[in-house]
């Protein structure tokens, strides 16, 4: 099986013929006509392959390279595109990088229409600049729904500058000219011009509108398509500086930041002289949140004292005598064991509130031929990237400079900017790589922590969190309790559905990332549905967790709709079908059609066969006792995914997680395959991790986790192999950071219950219960 | 006080305290950025550095304990036979998401390889699993390892 996994690894990495499509060999229904699988598929060749593939790699630098290997002057025809006469093209990448692969994806987009040759392309990262390159952010599996078609049409653009330029130098019509990399042609003539020769002109040339600009083909692409290597590989794997945590500024000092354990909590004395009198110790001193964020805001300003010292050790070290009184503040109140008890509670009562009430619940419940029932919940989680929360800033003179990894930009310099009270003009951001970001990088507190910070001692600082302030201080993915009922009717069909959400609040809203959507699947497609809400006041600060909300309500809707199918006495695979109906839309919550969010029930039918085929779901059956497979879908960040766990799970309880299976739908293009099946495989692996190991639990309004030790990232040994198939349709193209992650975790649940009759309806998955 | 450490073929003298840990005396004092701050507490393996050819935490390795050892980091591994076809094999097939734990992994590696020239599975399993990938970019790192360990030791290949 490993071989398999390895060849197909090797395969994807093949240059020119990497991604294979070939017409859909499944089922009959007209609807599967323009449908091609894109899959990678084995075959030899290992040794030879990495001869081909190293050498173009190895020329793709990065810009800083760029002007060492194009002399003369370089000429920009537009934000985005820069060419040398050397032809040399420098292309800017507006996103920030965490991992998901962006830095290369979104100059791939430009350099495909500008029609040049990728390595000759070199990638520069884009610095905040809101006016050349709009939003610039990295969330929500956003990138590719949001620019896909702008960045083609910047690409075009750029090209249509350059034939116009060479058309002027040959006096001839524009028309009459073509392009390949990198080089305009007049075929009638015979004659040629370089990208490189022409740039100069070709920047005089008025930019097109970007509307009317032609396209290509999508079906001559060269570079779109393709398994590109990620650009900054070869300073990764060299280990030159590329992160946050690495910048280093001439006179920089270095910081640490001790919080409040309690959220919120208040600092009332600190023994700040004895700090200052340590080795190494430039400066200490306590920072009050009431100085420039009354209003209690957690992502901005924080009680807590600061140490700033020549060396982050020095300030690490120093830190070990830091003695605080601290005022816990209310929060010290709370704890998860308090949380679950008044869920369990509230769920005694009716909602406060309801999402949705469709038909009549109580009615059809009572009618019902079968009724299951059941409560699930989900912790607290981390973010846990690897690279710690940092930050380097330098305030001066009233201007501010970051060297920030965060996946938002803008907001944490609108942020700064109010806690500072400077101007957002006055205000750099340098993007710099991030070691992850999963959603914890898109709250800013560590930009106001430095800026404050290095204002105060009047130098550059960088602030570098412990792994203990970086798991006690996040912005959790929020907990939650789920209190179900369903009716099945005589013949297994799902008829009645209740479920009674009690979640988190603050200040009297919902807390962030706490709610759940109104057309949660599967609303609209069961006749008598209710979704109620009550809601617990929570002192703790709440966030987006890559695939938020799905992450945990795929969990439980998927998980309980297993519960259902085999009630129903159903294969859990054909009940999702028959749930899922003839191929429908069902419009999103906002009630406004958007092909992008609104739910195609068909094209979910169509993943889901796929998962079944591919893991041979039929012939589970065959599987050795205690081995089973499990299923789960789920449609988030317009992406649908269907995935086949299979797990082992022997007696003594230990999970053996023996493959996983993923098919996905995200549109007609596949933009970097290498990447897309990186993604794919890490989100799967990352629900996995999440689901056997990790808990943030509240004690006394605290983290009671501190380490990987009591957080635990999934490891290799744990990790199985993960198939990855593309259904490629005729819908816009979509992103992959997170709409694979959902459905894994009930997919394992599943596999658990089809394999020990225990099921999972709460999380992490306790191994002490599927003990035999 | 100062200490003299061989790191990568070179004797660096630092003055800092002996406790300091190997990890923030490359980090700060040799502006060796190449080995990550992960965890602080030997959980993550970021920070793996090799003294004398073994595979060790420096984010636990006071400088003090270092003494006439020789002291390999990541950005001396084009210049190890095995680490750079380990390189090489990351970047043929692409290991790297964020990239932030990839040192250690290869620094890790390159130890498995150089004492076990053809690992198995379980032989990864057991020398890899003190590195966290959080990106969980495993299967590219097995396959990666698996393919270093089929390209012949010669030449380097990366520069």
């Amino acid at each position: 099986m490993v071989q398999v996994m390895v060849q197909t690894m090797v395969d994807v990495m093949m240059p020119a013929k990497a991604v294979k499509s070939r017409s859909a060999g499944m089922s009959s229904a007209a609807a599967h006509s323009r449908r091609t699988f894109l899959k990678a598929t084995a075959t030899a060749g290992g040794g030879l392959l990495l001869q081909a593939v190293l050498p173009p790699f190895a020329r793709i630098a990065t810009a800083d390279d760029a002007a060492a290997v194009s002399g003369g002057e370089v000429a920009a025809l537009n934000a985005y595109i820069r060419i040398a006469p050397d032809g040399i093209v420098t292309i800017m990448s507006k996103n920030p990088e965490i991992g998901q692969g962006i830095k290369t994806m979104l100059p791939m987009v430009i350099a495909e229409e500008l029609d040049v040759a990728w390595e000759n392309v070199r990638i520069e990262q884009a610095p905040l600049d809101a006016a050349k390159y709009g939003q610039q952010f990295a969330g929500g599996s956003r990138a590719t729904p949001f620019n896909y078609d702008p960045l083609r049409r910047v690409g075009a653009a750029g090209r249509q500058m350059l034939v116009a330029a060479a058309a002027q130098s040959w006096n001839v019509a524009p028309a009459d000219c073509s392009t390949a990399t990198g080089v305009v042609y007049h075929r009638e003539s015979g004659r040629s011009l370089g990208y490189g020769a022409l740039a100069a002109k070709a920047a005089s040339i008025p930019v097109p509108d970007l509307g009317k600009v032609a396209l290509k083909d999508p079906k001559t692409f060269k570079i779109i398509g393709q398994p590109i290597p990620g650009v900054d590989n070869a300073k990764v794997v060299s280990g030159q500086p590329l992160f946050g945590i690495d910048v280093t500024l001439p006179g920089m000092l270095h910081a640490v930041f001790h919080k409040c354990p309690v959220f919120g909590g208040k600092v009332r004395s600190a023994n700040i002289d004895t700090l200052k009198a340590l080795p190494g110790i430039h400066d200490a001193f306590i920072v009050r949140a009431s100085e420039a964020n009354a209003g209690g805001d957690p992502q901005g300003l924080s009680d807590g004292v600061a140490i700033v010292a020549k060396s982050w050790w020095a300030a690490s070290r120093a830190r070990e005598k830091l003695k605080v009184t601290w005022d816990e503040g209310p929060t010290a109140a709370q704890s998860s064991e308090n949380f679950a008890q008044r869920a369990a509670e509230l769920a005694k009562g009716a909602a406060a509130s309801y999402l949705r009430r469709d038909g009549d619940v109580a009615q059809s419940l009572n009618d019902a031929a079968h009724v299951v029932e059941a409560a699930y919940s989900y912790p607290f989680l981390a973010h846990i990237s690897l690279e710690p929360q940092n930050c380097t800033a330098h305030v001066l003179d009233g201007k501010v400079v970051f060297w920030a990894p965060t996946q938002l930009p803008g907001p944490g310099a609108k942020l700064v900017a109010a806690t500072l009270g400077v101007a957002e003009s006055d205000i750099t951001v340098n993007m710099t790589r991030m070691g992850g970001g999963f959603g914890r990088r898109l709250r800013n507190d560590f930009m106001v922590e430095a800026a404050w910070i290095s204002r105060k001692v009047g130098a550059p600082v960088k602030l570098v969190w412990t792994r203990e302030d970086d798991i006690q201080h996040d912005f959790y993915r929020p907990a939650g309790f789920h209190f179900l009922k369903g009716g099945l009717d005589n013949a297994g069909k799902l008829v009645a559905l209740r479920n009674h959400f009690v979640t988190f609040g603050r200040g009297g809203k919902l807390a962030d990332s706490a709610a759940m959507d109104a057309n949660e699947f599967p609303a609209g497609l069961v006749a008598h549905l209710e979704y109620g809400q009550s809601v617990m006041e929570l002192g703790v600060p709440t966030g987006p967790l890559r695939a938020p909300r799905s992450n945990a309500l795929g969990f439980v809707f998927q998980s309980f709709l297993d519960e259902l199918a085999h009630q129903a006495g159903a294969d859990p695979l054909d009940f999702r079908l028959a749930l899922l109906g003839e191929p429908k839309v069902l419009t999103n919550s906002s009630g406004k059609p958007d092909p992008l969010s609104d739910f195609d029930t068909g094209r979910m039918r169509n993943v889901l066969r796929r998962v079944g085929e591919i893991s041979r779901w039929s012939e589970r059956h065959t599987l050795p006792a205690r081995t089973a497979k499990g299923v789960a879908f789920y449609f988030s960040h317009f992406g649908y995914f269907a995935e086949v766990v299979q797990a082992t799970v022997p007696p003594s309880g230990d999970i053996k997680l023996d493959h996983v299976w993923v098919v996905g739908d995200v549109g007609s293009q596949i933009i970097n395959p290498s990447s897309a099946e990186n993604q794919v495989q890490g989100a799967a692996l990352d629900g996995l991790g999440s689901a056997l190991g990790q808990a943030i639990t509240i004690e006394r309004g605290r983290v009671a986790q501190s380490n990987f030790d009591s957080v635990k990232p999934l490891r290799i040994d744990h990790a199985p192999p993960v198939d990855v198939e593309f259904l490629i349709t005729d819908n816009p193209p979509t992103g992959l950071g997170e709409p694979a992650l959902p459905p894994v975790v009930p997919a394992l649940c599943n596999a658990i219950f089809a394999a020990t009759g225990k099921r999972i309806r709460s999380l992490p998955i306790d191994v002490d219960v599927l003990k035999v | 006080m100062a200490y003299t450490i061989e790191v990568n073929g070179a004797r660096r003298t630092v003055d800092v305290d002996g406790d300091m840990p190997l990890l923030w005396v490359l980090r700060d004092e040799l502006d060796l950025k190449g080995s990550k701050f992960g965890c602080g507490a030997g959980l993550c393996g970021a920070c793996t550095v090799h003294v004398d050819g073994k595979a060790v935490r420096s984010c636990l390795t006071p400088v003090a304990s270092v003494g006439g050892s020789a002291v390999a980091t990541i950005e001396g591994m084009a210049a190890n036979p095995v680490g750079n076809k380990l390189q090489a094999a990351w970047m043929a097939l692409d290991v790297p998401q964020c990239g932030y734990c990839q040192a250690g992994q290869i620094m890790t590696a390159a130890e498995l390889l150089t004492k076990i020239p053809n690992p198995s599975d379980a032989d990864i399993d057991a020398a890899m699993r003190g590195n966290v990938c959080r990106c969980c970019t495993y299967t590219r790192i097995r396959a990666a390892i698996k393919q270093a360990a089929r390209i012949p030791t010669a030449a380097p290949t990366v520069k």
